[in-house]
């Protein structure tokens, strides 16, 4: 693989990785939205398998096996399955309507580049010029989870701020550390297991996964 | 093999209650685990008081005085939490709270917990430390869940997505730092060690470093409960059955803390002491205002002690601005006392709320006429939280006054201590209404032995630190000594 090839598949996966984010706003039909979300998790596999390859670095070849039986398989099988025992199908209107949150995560990305001028610079290359690409999908994750009051919604917001995080990982290249990934994708499938569980008791009490329905705890 | 063995013993009491189920045997046996822990703990402090360091499992897990101090309060909130669970959990059962399933899965889910907070404390790798943190969210999830009630669902849920979504955050500035390291010539095995980052720290690129110190304090931040990143803690800790509100309020606030010192070290190495006293000191002060704000109209009781958690936790924050080695050790001091006052104060509320079956404060009275043992110690836990002599708060607070005082940042230290007067009169106005006045006939209440000998237990010993620290003083100093050197 000559540089140039590697630089353009580079950027492919990381804007696929970026245009699903985009999607996941955009869409209100919750199967779409896990199917985005392996789509996700698979870019950002590919990234590793290209570093992986380019580089010659067996570990990271190995993180993007990880990447792909984790985030890109089971916890979006998970979700789909969880999606069938469940009567919400669609998310519910946002509180900022469609237009205007494709407006808001185009000027979060722009805002993600700006930011992180002094690391790009610092990290340099080809893999650090695509660095702002991770910090966009941490900021339009956390502005989906802030506008859409759904449980599973919230579920894929938290999911998705771990793939933007886990491609600024590899494009800084300080994972490479196997045990860090296993500990952390160990993490990451608990939480959803634990949230899936909450999720069913969830729907027994409320009958549905909106969280306005969550409203007994105040001072 | 001594590190190993103390992440080996929570696991063991885990396991053995997974497979036993929670009977009478299996809950001593974790209390005479949770006394072998402290055996453990008490044997390494011993040894890392010298300020030596020791390694175990191939360079995994590391020992200094820091994770000794903290290994050690680990400790003995677990001895407290096990040793009152006998009693608590057998009333739960009693009054068809729970189910024989429910507490083995409580049982074990402690245990793991206990066990995740010592990994945290004694992983070398600053990754492996964020993962150890996060895994004590996951754990206590189910625990805040206990009762599975419409509220403690919410709180749950809270607990978990807010948790996890702020401290994600912390992982972010981690691989931001380990970016920095790299690019400052270490090599990608070293670049998330904590010796490797404090030795090497000068030449990290500052622009970076501050990006990922934000970060950093954000997501750690959220798990400590500064404010604006609280909103969880009162819930979590109020729906929790009492001996985990207990951990997580006396350990698990304070084990996230041990995380902002850990990094506090690297961080100030390149950027001077001046860009997190900022923070730390804003952080603090405004996590004090919410909390005096929300106690003075307080009405449930379980609320109350969770958010003098944030108050404490916001003075813990102003130490820390403070930063110099008096301040360390003043804070680690308050870190410990918090920890057995809260812990006797939660126990406490459990058996309250088991006797009145509400956790509302205006429908508790005459508890001292009704119970003296139980409002008693419920009374002194207050009293010590409050910072008042003979307890160990009264010490910690006045070095952590002195310390701020000669480091110039008098006026932080006098808002605070100004705050701190409106707490004293919010809990006291609350406290004399619950514990003050006759018995209504015939609502006297007893409690178990197994509750009352670590209540008093607890309470004798936030006693004795106040009087002196002369045991931990060498421990104190050196912990202090890694932080500020």
């Amino acid at each position: 693989m000559s540089d140039a090839t590697y630089g353009q598949l580079l950027e492919l996966a990381a804007a696929v990785a970026l245009a699903a984010s985009i999607v996941m706003l955009w869409r209100r039909s919750l199967e779409a939205i896990v199917r985005t979300l392996a789509v996700q998790a698979a870019a950002i596999a590919a990234t590793s398998l290209l570093i992986g390859l380019h580089d010659a670095l067996v570990a990271e070849i190995a993180i993007a096996a990880l990447i792909v039986v984790v985030k890109a398989v089971l916890i979006p099988w998970l979700l789909m399955r969880l999606l069938r025992t469940t009567t919400d199908q669609r998310v519910a209107e946002p509180a900022l309507n469609t237009a205007a949150s494709l407006v808001i995560a185009a000027v979060l990305t722009l805002g993600a580049f700006g930011a992180t001028a002094s690391l790009v610079q610092l990290a340099g290359g080809e893999e650090g010029r695509l660095l702002p690409v991770g910090f966009a999908i941490v900021l339009i994750a956390y502005f989906g989870l802030v506008t859409r009051r759904n449980a599973l919604t919230q579920i894929i917001g938290f999911l998705q701020l771990e793939n933007g995080i886990a491609l600024v990982a590899l494009l800084a290249s300080t994972g490479g550390s196997l045990l860090v990934e296993l500990g952390t994708a160990l993490d990451l499938l608990l939480a959803v297991l634990v949230l899936q569980v909450l999720i069913v008791r969830m729907q027994s009490k409320l009958g549905g996964l909106d969280l306005d329905h969550l409203q007994e705890l105040r001072d | 093999m001594l590190l190993l063995l103390l992440l080996a013993l929570p696991l063991c009491a885990g396991i053995a209650v997974a497979v036993f189920g929670w009977t009478r045997v299996t809950s001593w046996f974790c209390v005479a685990d949770a006394a072998a822990i402290g055996g453990l703990a008490v044997w390494l402090a011993v040894r890392v008081a010298d300020g030596s360091t020791f390694h175990a499992a191939g360079g995994l897990l590391r020992a200094d005085a820091l994770s000794g101090f903290m290994v050690l309060l680990v400790a003995i909130l677990t001895m407290l939490a096990t040793s009152s669970a006998v009693g608590y959990v057998r009333a739960e059962i009693e009054h068809g709270h729970t189910t024989a399933a429910a507490t083995r899965w409580y049982g074990a889910l402690v245990m793991a917990f206990v066990a995740t907070m010592l990994f945290a404390l004694l992983a070398a790798n600053v990754a492996l430390m964020w993962v150890a943190i996060e895994g004590t969210t996951i754990v206590t999830a189910f625990l805040v869940g206990h009762r599975r009630t419409r509220a403690s669902l919410e709180a749950s849920w809270k607990y978990v997505i807010i948790g996890s979504v702020g401290i994600i955050l912390a992982f972010l500035g981690t691989i931001l730092l380990a970016l920095a390291a790299r690019h400052a010539g270490l090599t990608s095995a070293h670049s998330l060690d904590w010796e490797a980052l404090t030795s090497a720290h000068a030449r990290f690129d500052p622009g970076v470093v501050k990006l990922g110190a934000a970060l950093l304090m954000l997501g750690y931040g959220t798990k400590v409960g500064l404010a604006p990143m609280h909103t969880w803690l009162p819930d979590a800790h109020s729906q929790a059955p009492a001996p985990v509100s207990a951990l997580m309020s006396g350990v698990l606030l304070s084990v996230a803390f041990y995380a902002v010192l850990r990094w506090k070290v690297v961080i100030d190495g390149v950027l001077g002491i001046q860009f997190l006293r900022i923070l730390l000191a804003g952080a603090g002060l405004l996590s004090l205002t919410v909390a005096a704000l929300m106690m003075i109209a307080q009405r449930d009781y379980k609320r109350l002690l969770a958010y003098s958690s944030i108050e404490h936790m916001g003075l813990v924050a102003i130490a820390a601005s403070v930063g110099t080695r008096l301040a360390i050790a003043a804070l680690l001091l308050h870190v410990l006392a918090h920890g057995l006052a809260k812990g006797v104060a939660f126990v406490c509320s459990g058996e309250i709320l088991l006797q009145e079956g509400t956790t509302e404060i205006a429908s508790v009275r005459g508890l001292l006429a009704r119970n003296p043992l139980l409002g008693g110690t419920f009374g002194f836990a207050l009293i010590a939280l409050l910072g008042m002599p003979p307890f160990g708060l009264f010490a910690s607070e006045i070095a952590i006054a002195r310390a701020g005082f000669s480091a110039g940042m008098g006026w932080v230290i006098t808002i605070a201590f100004v705050i701190l007067l409106v707490v004293v009169a919010a809990v006291v106005t609350h406290a004399q209404r619950m514990l003050l006045g006759p018995a209504p006939a015939g609502t006297e209440t007893r409690t178990f032995a197994t509750t009352a000998v670590p209540l008093v237990g607890g309470l004798l010993a936030l006693a004795a630190i106040g009087v002196s620290i002369w045991p931990i003083e060498h421990l104190l100093n050196a912990a202090a000594s890694v932080v500020a050197r």
